[in-house]
C-alpha cells in the first residue's frame, strides 16, 4: 500500500491500488475458484459464489452418538458433559464451523454439523480415546532402518516381511513377556528379543505408524512412536498409571521459586486419590533410575505424546505432577487438553447420522433482513439528510465496506470452512453501525475545522489526522475484544467474534483507502472545495455568526447566510453563562459588539435605573452557564 | 431542535462553545439517574430473572416419524395450540421425520403436544417419539465466554489507561460500561424473553459498543485536556464539557445510525412480520446501544472528571482557575469574557488582548 506521503498527494493511485486489492483480484480469485473448483455436492469444500450457511440456516448433518464406558464404569451425567466437551474442541479444531452439540435423554449425544459430513470428521468425533502412564525403557531416533542401503529389493522385502509378520511379531512379543517375570515395570529384561525386533523395524517417519489407535495392552510392553514430531521411538514398559486417574490437566505459566511467575510454559496435571497413590510409588522408583529409564511416557491412542523425565530425589506425592521445559504456549495447551481428553474411559457409538433441515423457518429470515433492508435505506436517507452530498461518500463506503465483507465471506467460506449463521448475520447489520461512525467521527473533524475557518483541502487534512487517531484507538479495543473472544471462547461466540474482528479491520481497510482518498479527491471539485451550501461542509452553514479573527490582525464580519440571525430568538440566549440584564454583548441582529460599543452600552445602563455593577462575582460560573431547562434536548 | 435553528448550526454553537450544556457540572443528576436506574435493573432481575431458554436448560424434543409432508408450520402452529408463548423449533431429519424442540414441558402438556403433532401431520400418536434434549449451550460454553469477557476487559482497561495515560479514565470507562450492562439486563429481564445465545451474543455486542463509543468521547476529551495543566483559562471540568458538547453531534449521528438497522429488525421484523427468531438480539442491541451512547455522555464522562479532580494536581490547578477568575471578576473583567472561559470556548472573543500569555511559545 503506499505510504502516507504519496497517500497525500496521490488519492487516485491509493483508490485504484485499494480497488485492484481489496475488490478485482478477491473475485478474481474466486470465480477462477467457481470455474475450477466448483461446489457441487461430491464437493462440499468447493468455491460457490453463495457462502456457505451455517447449521441454523441451512441444515446439515445429525450425527447421534452413543458413549460406551470401555472399563465398565457407569456413564454419568458428568462424563457426558465432558464428552460433549472433547467432541466441541474436536470438531472446532477443524475449522470454524459452528456445530451444535448437546446430551439427548441422558443417554445419547447430538452432534449437529453444518452441511455435508465426510467421514474422516465422523470418525474424529467419535474416536475414542486412552491414555496411559507408562514407564519408558528405552528410546532411539526412530529413521527408517539403515543396516542394509546397498540393497534396496532386500529392504523392500523385509520390510513387506515385517509387515506380514507384524502380528506374528506381537503374539511373539506376548508369548515371551509370559517367560520374563519382571521385577518391577522399569526391569529391562522385559525387552525381549520380539520386542527388540519390532522396536528395530519401526519407522516412525511413516505416517502409518502415527495414526494410534487404542487397544494397547496395559500389561505388556508397547513399542510405538512419538507423534510430537519429534521422531522418537520408545519401548515403554507396563501401564503404571492409567489416565482416568487424571481429573484435570491445564496449561499456563510456571511459577518460580518465591510466587513469582517465569516465563516458562507449563502443563499441570491433578490426579484422584488412587492416581496420586500410584503415581508417588511410581516416581519413587523412578527419579532413582538413570536415564532414560526415569522417564514417563505418557501414551494416548497407543502414542507418546509426551515423555519428561524425573530429576534424582523428586518423588511427587500430592497427586499433582507439573510438566515444564520447551512448551510454547500453544504447545503446553494442546498437551493439557490431550491429557484431559485422554482420561475419559469411554468409547463413542455412531448411531444415526442424517441429514436434517434448517431450524429457522426461511420465511423468518426472509423477513428478518428484509426488515434490516429498511433499516439500511433508513441509515441512508439519515446520511444524506444530515450530510448532504458529503452523506453519498458515507454511503459508498458503507457499499465497499459490503462488497469487501462479502467477497472475505465467500473466500472464507471456501478455504476455510468458514460458514454464517443468523448470529453472523445479524453481526454484519450491526456492524454497518460500527462502520459508520468511522465516517462521522471523520466527517465532524473536518467539520470542526471549517467552523475554525480552514480551507476545504486544509480541514480535510487536518480532520484526517485528529480523526485517524481516534478511530485506530477506538477500533483497536474493538479488535481486542474480537481476538480475546475468538481464543478464550467457543461456539457460537467464537463464530461472532471471527464476524466482529473481520467487520473491524474492513472497516479500518476502508476508512484509511477509500474514505479519505476520496474525500482528497472531492475537495478538488469545485462543488466541494468552495462549499457549496449542497456539499455539506458549506462555511457558511458551518461557520459560527458573529465576527471572527482571521489572523494577521483582521476580523471578518460574515453576513449570516441564510439570514438565520434575523431568527435568532433573543440577543443573549444564545451565549452561555451570559447574565441576562446586566449589559448587551450582542446587537440587534446577533453581532458581538466591539469593546468601545460595549463600553458605552454600560455607561448608558449605569446612568439608567441602578442596575447593579456588571459583573456580581462568578463564584461558581461553571454552574450558571446556558439553560438548564435546554438539557431535554440532548437526547 | 433549538427553536428555528438548523441543526447544522446547533452543532456550530456547541463546537465553539457559543451554546453549551452543563453537563459535567450537573454530573450529580446523571449519578442519580444511572443509580436509580440501576436499582431497579437489579431489583428487577432478583425479583423477575432472566429466563433461560432451551439451549442453557435442556428442553423437549419430540420426532414425528413418517410423515408424508414436512412443512414446518405445521409443528409450529401445533405447539402454539398448547403453548402459545413458545418459540419451538422445527427442523425435517433424514427427510421423513420432523424434530420440535420446545421449552421443557410438564407430562400433560407433552401429551397435549403429541396428540397435536401427530393431528397435525396425520400420523399416530405411536410415531411420535419424545425425549428429553439436554443443553446445547452447557455451562463449559458459558464459562469459557465468561472468561473471554473478563481477560477482554482487563485487556481493555489497560489498553485504555496506557492509551489516555490516566488510569482514571480506564476505570470511568469501564464502571460504565457495566452499568449499561446492567441496564440492558434489566430492561430484557422486564421485557420477559426468553435468553438465548443470541441474547448473549447481543450483549457481547454492547459490551464491545460500549467501550468503543467511551473510546471516542474520550479521546475528544483528550484532545481538549491536552496541557490543561500548563494554563489557567480553563479548568478540567470545562474542557471535558466542551469535549462533550462538540461531540454531541457525532454520539448523535452514530447512534441514530447503529440503531436504525436495529430497530428495522426489533420493530418491523419481529413485531410486525413476525421473524421471532431475531426479537431477542434486536432487543438487546437496540436497548444496550442506545444506552451505551448516551452513557458515554452522561456518566462515563462526569465519572472521569469526578475522578480527576480528586487528583491533586487537577484540584489545586481547578483552585486556581476559579480564584483567578474571581480575581479577574472583582478587577471588572468582561463578563462575557468569564462566561466564555467558563464554558470552556475554543474560540477566542475579538477585541481583547489576551496578554503576553496567550502568545505562541516556542514548542519544548
Amino acid at each position: 500500500m503506499a505510504n502516507s506521503s504519496t497517500q497525500r498527494s496521490r488519492p487516485v493511485r491509493t483508490l485504484v491500488v485499494f480497488a485492484i486489492l481489496s475488490m478485482v483480484v478477491p473475485f478474481a480469485a474466486l470465480l477462477a475458484g467457481v470455474y475450477l473448483e466448483p461446489k457441487t455436492d461430491e464437493n462440499p469444500g468447493g468455491a460457490s459464489l453463495a457462502p456457505g450457511l451455517a447449521l441454523d440456516l441451512q441444515g446439515g448433518t445429525q450425527i447421534i452418538l452413543t458413549p460406551v464406558s470401555t472399563d465398565g464404569s457407569e456413564i454419568t451425567d458428568e462424563s457426558i458433559n465432558e464428552s460433549i466437551n472433547v467432541i466441541r474442541q474436536r470438531i472446532d479444531s477443524s475449522g470454524v464451523a459452528e456445530a451444535e452439540i448437546a446430551n439427548q435423554g441422558g443417554e445419547n449425544i447430538v452432534v449437529g454439523i453444518p452441511g455435508e459430513v465426510d467421514q474422516a470428521t465422523i470418525d474424529l468425533v467419535s474416536q475414542p480415546a486412552q491414555m496411559r502412564f507408562r514407564p519408558v525403557l528405552t528410546y532411539e531416533m526412530g529413521l527408517p532402518a539403515e543396516e542394509a542401503p546397498a540393497d534396496e529389493s532386500a529392504e523392500e522385502g523385509s520390510e513387506e516381511e515385517a509387515t506380514e509378520d507384524s502380528g506374528d511379531v506381537d503374539a511373539r512379543i506376548a508369548e515371551e513377556a509370559a517367560e520374563v517375570e519382571p521385577t518391577d515395570p522399569s526391569d529391562l529384561a522385559q525387552i525381549t528379543p520380539a520386542v527388540q525386533e519390532k522396536f528395530d523395524a519401526l519407522d516412525c517417519t511413516d505416517p502409518n505408524n502415527l495414526v494410534g489407535g487404542g487397544g494397547d495392552d496395559p500389561d505388556l510392553v508397547l513399542v510405538t512412536c512419538a507423534n510430537d514430531g519429534s521422531m522418537l521411538k520408545y519401548i515403554l514398559g507396563p501401564m503404571e498409571v492409567d489416565g482416568t486417574h487424571v481429573t484435570t490437566a491445564s496449561s499456563g505459566l510456571v511459577p518460580g521459586p518465591n510466587g513469582s511467575v517465569t516465563n516458562e510454559w507449563g502443563v499441570f496435571i491433578e490426579m484422584d486419590a488412587e492416581g496420586t497413590e500410584q503415581f508417588r510409588e511410581t516416581t519413587e522408583r523412578l527419579q532413582g533410575l538413570e536415564p532414560p529409564r526415569n522417564q514417563f511416557g505418557i501414551v494416548l491412542d497407543g502414542l507418546v505424546i509426551s515423555a519428561p523425565s524425573l530429576d534424582p530425589g523428586v518423588i511427587i506425592s500430592d497427586g499433582r505432577p507439573q510438566i515444564s521445559g520447551n512448551f510454547t504456549r500453544d504447545s503446553a495447551a494442546t498437551l493439557a487438553n490431550q491429557l484431559s481428553f485422554g482420561s475419559l474411559p469411554i468409547n463413542y457409538e455412531v448411531q444415526s447420522q442424517e441429514t436434517i433441515s434448517a431450524t429457522l423457518g426461511s420465511e423468518q429470515l426472509r423477513n428478518g433482513l428484509l426488515a434490516g433492508l429498511v433499516g439500511m435505506a433508513l441509515v441512508v436517507v439519515y446520511s444524506l439528510f444530515q450530510y448532504r452530498t458529503l452523506g453519498l461518500v458515507t454511503v459508498g463506503s458503507l457499499l465497499v465496506a459490503g462488497v469487501i465483507t462479502y467477497l472475505s465471506i465467500a473466500l472464507l467460506s471456501w478455504g476455510m470452512g468458514y460458514r454464517l449463521s443468523l448470529a453472523g448475520v445479524a453481526g454484519l447489520i450491526v456492524a454497518i453501525g460500527f462502520t459508520a461512525d468511522s465516517f462521522i467521527v471523520y466527517f465532524e473533524r473536518i467539520r470542526d475545522e471549517v467552523r475554525d475557518g480552514r480551507s476545504m483541502p486544509m480541514a480535510v487534512e487536518r480532520g484526517w489526522r485528529r480523526a485517524k487517531r481516534t478511530v485506530l484507538a477506538a477500533k483497536s479495543v474493538t479488535l481486542i475484544s474480537a481476538i480475546v473472544l475468538y481464543f478464550l471462547a467457543v461456539g457460537g461466540v467464537q463464530g461472532f467474534a471471527f464476524t466482529l474482528g473481520l467487520t473491524t479491520i474492513i472497516d479500518i481497510a476502508v476508512v484509511f483507502w477509500f474514505t479519505h482518498p476520496m474525500l482528497q479527491l472531492l475537495t478538488k471539485v469545485p462543488f466541494f472545495r468552495d462549499g457549496h451550501a449542497w456539499s455539506g461542509l458549506s462555511p457558511e452553514r458551518l461557520r459560527a455568526t458573529g465576527p471572527r479573527y482571521v489572523g494577521a490582525g483582521k476580523v471578518s464580519t460574515p453576513a449570516p447566510a441564510g439570514a438565520p440571525a434575523a431568527d435568532e430568538p433573543a440577543p443573549e440566549p444564545a451565549l452561555a453563562g451570559a447574565r441576562a440584564g446586566v449589559a448587551p454583548t450582542t446587537d440587534a441582529s446577533g453581532r458581538r459588539l466591539t469593546i468601545a460599543e460595549r463600553r458605552a452600552a454600560e455607561r448608558r445602563a449605569a446612568a439608567g435605573p441602578g442596575d447593579g455593577p456588571p459583573d456580581d462575582a462568578p463564584g461558581s460560573p461553571r454552574t450558571d452557564d446556558a439553560g438548564s431547562g435546554e438539557n431535554e434536548e440532548n437526547r | 431542535m433549538a427553536g428555528s435553528m438548523t441543526f447544522a448550526q446547533w452543532g456550530n454553537d456547541l463546537y465553539t462553545g457559543r451554546r453549551s450544556y452543563p453537563i459535567i457540572a450537573q454530573r450529580k443528576i446523571w449519578f442519580s439517574i444511572v443509580a436509580v436506574l440501576g436499582l431497579a435493573s437489579i431489583v428487577i432481575l432478583v425479583v423477575k430473572p432472566l429466563v433461560l431458554g432451551i439451549d442453557f436448560r435442556g428442553g423437549t424434543e419430540f420426532t414425528v416419524n413418517e410423515v408424508s409432508s414436512t412443512e414446518q408450520s405445521l409443528a409450529i402452529d401445533a405447539v402454539h395450540e398448547v403453548l402459545p408463548e413458545d418459540e419451538p423449533r422445527v427442523a425435517v431429519v433424514g427427510g421423513s421425520a420432523v424434530r420440535v424442540q420446545t421449552e421443557i414441558v410438564e407430562d400433560a402438556e407433552a401429551a397435549a403436544i403429541t396428540e397435536a403433532l401427530a393431528q397435525a401431520y396425520e400420523v399416530d400418536t405411536a410415531d411420535v417419539d419424545q425425549s428429553f434434549v439436554g443443553p446445547t449451550w452447557g455451562e463449559a460454553v458459558s464459562e469459557r465466554a465468561l472468561w473471554g469477557v473478563v481477560v477482554f476487559v482487563l485487556l481493555a482497561a489497560a489498553f485504555m489507561a496506557v492509551y489516555f495515560r490516566a488510569w482514571r479514565m480506564s476505570v470511568a470507562g469501564i464502571l460504565a460500561m457495566l452499568s449499561d450492562l446492567l441496564i440492558s439486563a434489566g430492561v430484557y429481564a422486564l421485557v420477559g424473553w426468553e435468553v438465548t445465545p443470541s441474547t448473549i451474543i447481543g450483549f457481547l455486542t454492547i459490551l464491545g459498543f460500549s467501550l468503543y463509543d467511551k473510546m471516542v468521547v474520550f479521546d475528544k476529551v483528550r484532545e481538549n485536556t491536552t496541557g490543561v495543566l500548563d494554563q489557567s483559562r480553563n479548568t478540567y471540568a470545562e474542557r471535558a464539557n466542551l469535549a462533550v458538547n462538540q461531540t454531541l453531534v457525532r454520539s448523535i449521528n452514530t447512534s441514530v445510525v447503529a440503531l436504525l438497522p436495529v430497530a428495522g429488525i426489533l420493530f418491523l421484523g419481529a413485531l410486525w412480520l413476525g421473524a421471532g427468531t431475531l426479537r431477542d438480539l434486536s432487543l438487546s442491541l437496540f436497548v444496550g446501544i442506545a444506552v451505551g451512547a448516551a452513557s458515554s455522555i452522561f456518566l462515563a464522562t462526569p465519572l472521569d472528571v469526578a475522578l480527576r479532580e480528586r487528583e491533586p494536581k487537577y484540584r489545586e490547578h481547578t483552585e486556581r482557575v476559579l480564584a483567578e477568575r474571581r480575581a479577574l471578576a472583582a478587577g471588572g473583567g468582561q463578563e462575557a469574557e468569564l462566561a466564555a472561559a467558563a464554558a470552556g470556548r475554543s474560540q477566542l472573543i475579538p477585541g481583547h488582548h489576551q496578554g503576553n500569555a496567550a502568545q505562541p511559545r516556542r514548542k519544548r
